[in-house]
């Protein structure tokens, strides 16, 4: 496979952009500066990557509670979602969204959502809109295998299936919905058996491998575009934190965690490209230091953001 | 004028915006060729085809989720749930999903779909087809909740929530179908949060809804026999609702009946009446009296049935007792 330097190394960046976003709001949240509930990413960079890095600004994306990688990797701005995640009136969803909501429609982004498997219906609907007018847009629905026991995901697979909507449903399987292991929620190995059901392609992938995602993505989305309709793409994946911060994980064993941590998609990543010869170590750190102060830049932008006033409570519940 | 069944008036309504406006589509269940459970979607698919008449499966999540992302990306979906007693299978995409976007996202997305479903008791379908269930959607912040009684009301109202940029859920009476009324041909407007008088009177205020409001029309014209005027208030829309019109009238006859076909406890009725009683209190002469459907699921035995929608003798009686306090 043949990809231009300039996009494995944007792969790369975006990787380690969510990594250090995500450990950054760790350390925030843990200080009592980022409020309600907050789901990281860690550990599952190559999958949002990986798809994303095939995707315009004009396709659309839905994400789910672990959206900050799916936001970053669709060209989210750092500032304006950290601001959100500080609760300050320029971020995002001017402070009423938070971690759970943020979304930016010009992006394409049509949310991370709060609700498991409410995502769904809506990503379909997106396609919908693209086929509708005759685009070749596509729209990605992210999920976790615990959302594919929502009903949600049955009746909306059935529909873009049967309506061959151009809908990409990336299931991120990083083997727990909560604290319950995939293997106790469901009775069959793969959430893409699943796809069997409704004449859909199903395939898994090393979700840790970005560009295995990358190709898998590739032709799931090249499929979408030429009207052949959906594709259920497994991502088989792990996230190194509990379900949310504060979580003590007590639902899975130790050795677990180590062993995936050992499968790190960004180390790999790393060799991967300096066996390619595009990136010698000095290079990551350098790009990793350059992260750093985008993110140290979010961080002071939100700090230093007003709060929203009293007034701003009871404004956009309608569209005038 | 030309007369329409609401039907009819609803079926014009959606033809007339879907000729002015190529991003609007219908969708559900039975919608194209069979023509939509009540006939409401008649005809559509053969002058539109089946893009934008869209069959879907039984599927109600889907139904109402894939209209929120199609609006939420720049179309303006219209979709029929077959009864509002299916809301509850789809009411996270209703409730959480649609009314919620445009606040959760700071402003910067709006959700312009309509959600058409019939509501409505008196055809022996017992408890799981036969519910008037406004008051759940009312309590929504996010979204507009639309109630017509008449045939000129519904194409207007129709075509107002088609171009309203926010999830509007449009409430048909089943059994308001057949009603005639004059209707214009060419399309128009009622701006939704815009109550209508629909009689005249001095001494008593009746706010009805759908249904009620014909029987409190009966009733009305029962009562002037007895020598009371009884003033007849349609909200046609419970969110927003027209409270200045309901106080003028109380202003006018300093007293209240309120009378829906939904169960009383916590229905419409109790959102109106302590809107009056928070801002009309001193007009009154006497209590707010609700009359409304008793606090049970709806029954099937046609008797019994009967007796669970206010009837015009519950609303005589209301008024005069009333009139004596």
């Amino acid at each position: 496979m043949a990809i231009e330097k300039e996009k494995l190394l944007w792969m790369y960046r975006n990787m380690v952009t969510i990594r250090l976003f995500e450990e950054r709001v760790a350390e925030y949240f843990a200080a009592g500066k980022i409020y309600g509930f907050v789901h990281l990413y860690v550990g599952e960079e190559a999958t949002a990557t990986g798809v994303c890095a095939n995707l315009r600004k004009d396709d659309y994306i839905t994400s789910t509670h672990r959206g900050h990688g799916h936001l970053i990797s669709k060209g989210g701005d750092l500032k304006l979602m950290m601001a959100e995640l500080f609760g300050r009136k320029t971020g995002y969803c001017k402070g009423k969204g938070g971690s759970m909501h943020i979304a930016d429609v010009e992006l394409g982004i049509l949310g991370a959502n709060g609700i498991v498997g409410g995502g769904f219906p809506i990503a379909t609907g997106a396609g919908l809109t693209a086929k509708y007018n005759g685009t070749d847009q596509v729209a990605v629905c992210f999920f976790g295998d615990g959302a594919s026991n929502q009903g949600t995901f049955h009746e909306a697979l059935n529909l873009a299936s049967i309506w061959k909507l151009p809908v990409i449903f990336v299931n991120e399987n990083n083997m727990y919905g909560i604290s319950m292991s995939q293997k106790k929620s469901m009775n069959v190995p793969d959430v893409a058996a699943r796809a069997a059901a409704y004449n859909v392609p199903g395939v898994v992938v090393d979700g840790n491998d970005v560009l295995a995602v990358y190709e898998a993505a590739g032709e799931a989305i090249k499929r979408a575009r030429s009207g052949e309709g959906p594709t259920l793409l497994e991502c088989k994946t792990y996230r190194y934190r509990g379900h949310f911060e504060g979580d003590p994980t007590v639902y899975r064993p130790k050795e677990e965690v180590e062993e995936w941590k050992k499968k790190d998609p960004i180390p790999r990543f790393e060799n991967e490209l300096a066996k390619m010869g595009i990136l010698a170590p000095d290079q990551a750190q350098t790009i990793k230091a350059e992260i750093g102060k985008l993110i140290d830049e979010a961080v002071k932008f939100a700090e230093e953001s007003p709060w929203p006033s009293p007034e701003e409570i009871t404004e956009d519940v309608y569209a005038v | 004028m030309r007369k329409l069944t609401m039907l009819k008036a609803i079926n014009e309504a959606l033809r007339q915006e879907m000729r002015r406006d190529p991003r609007v589509y219908v969708t559900g269940e039975d919608v194209g060729v069979f023509g939509g459970c009540f006939g409401v979607t008649a005809g559509l698919i053969e002058e539109f085809g089946p893009d934008r008449v869209r069959d879907t499966p039984i599927t109600e999540s889907a139904i109402v989720g894939s209209s929120v992302g199609a609006a939420a990306t720049g179309l303006r979906p219209v979709a029929e749930l077959m009864f509002i007693d299916f809301i509850g299978v789809t009411m996270d995409q209703i409730f959480n999903q649609a009314a919620k976007m445009r606040y959760m996202f700071g402003g910067k997305a709006k959700v312009p779909m309509v959600l058409r479903m019939p509501c409505g008791a008196g055809g022996s379908a017992a408890a799981q087809h036969s519910q008037c269930l406004e008051a759940w959607l009312m309590h929504v912040p996010g979204l507009k909740v639309v109630a017509p009684s008449m045939p000129y009301d519904a194409k207007g109202l129709l075509i107002s929530s088609i171009r309203d940029d926010n999830p509007v859920v449009f409430i048909e009476h089943k059994f308001l179908y057949g009603a005639e009324g004059d209707v214009p041909e060419e399309p128009y407007t009622i701006p939704l949060g815009k109550a209508d008088v629909k009689k005249e009177g001095k001494d008593v205020t009746i706010i009805a809804t759908m249904a009620m409001v014909h029987r409190a029309l009966e009733a009305a014209a029962d009562l002037e026999k007895d020598g009371i005027s009884a003033e007849v208030v349609d909200p046609r829309t419970l969110q927003p609702l027209d409270n200045e019109t309901i106080i003028n009238s109380i202003k006018k006859t300093h007293r209240a009946v309120i009378v829906h076909e939904a169960v009383k406890f916590a229905g419409p009725g109790a959102e109106i009446a302590a809107m009056i009683a928070e801002e009309a209190f001193d007009y009154l002469d006497a209590p707010i009296k609700r009359v409304a459907a008793p606090f049970t699921p709806v029954p099937f035995s046609p008797p019994l049935e009967k007796d669970f929608v206010p009837s015009k003798e519950k609303i005589t009686s209301a008024v005069k007792a009333l009139l004596q306090e």
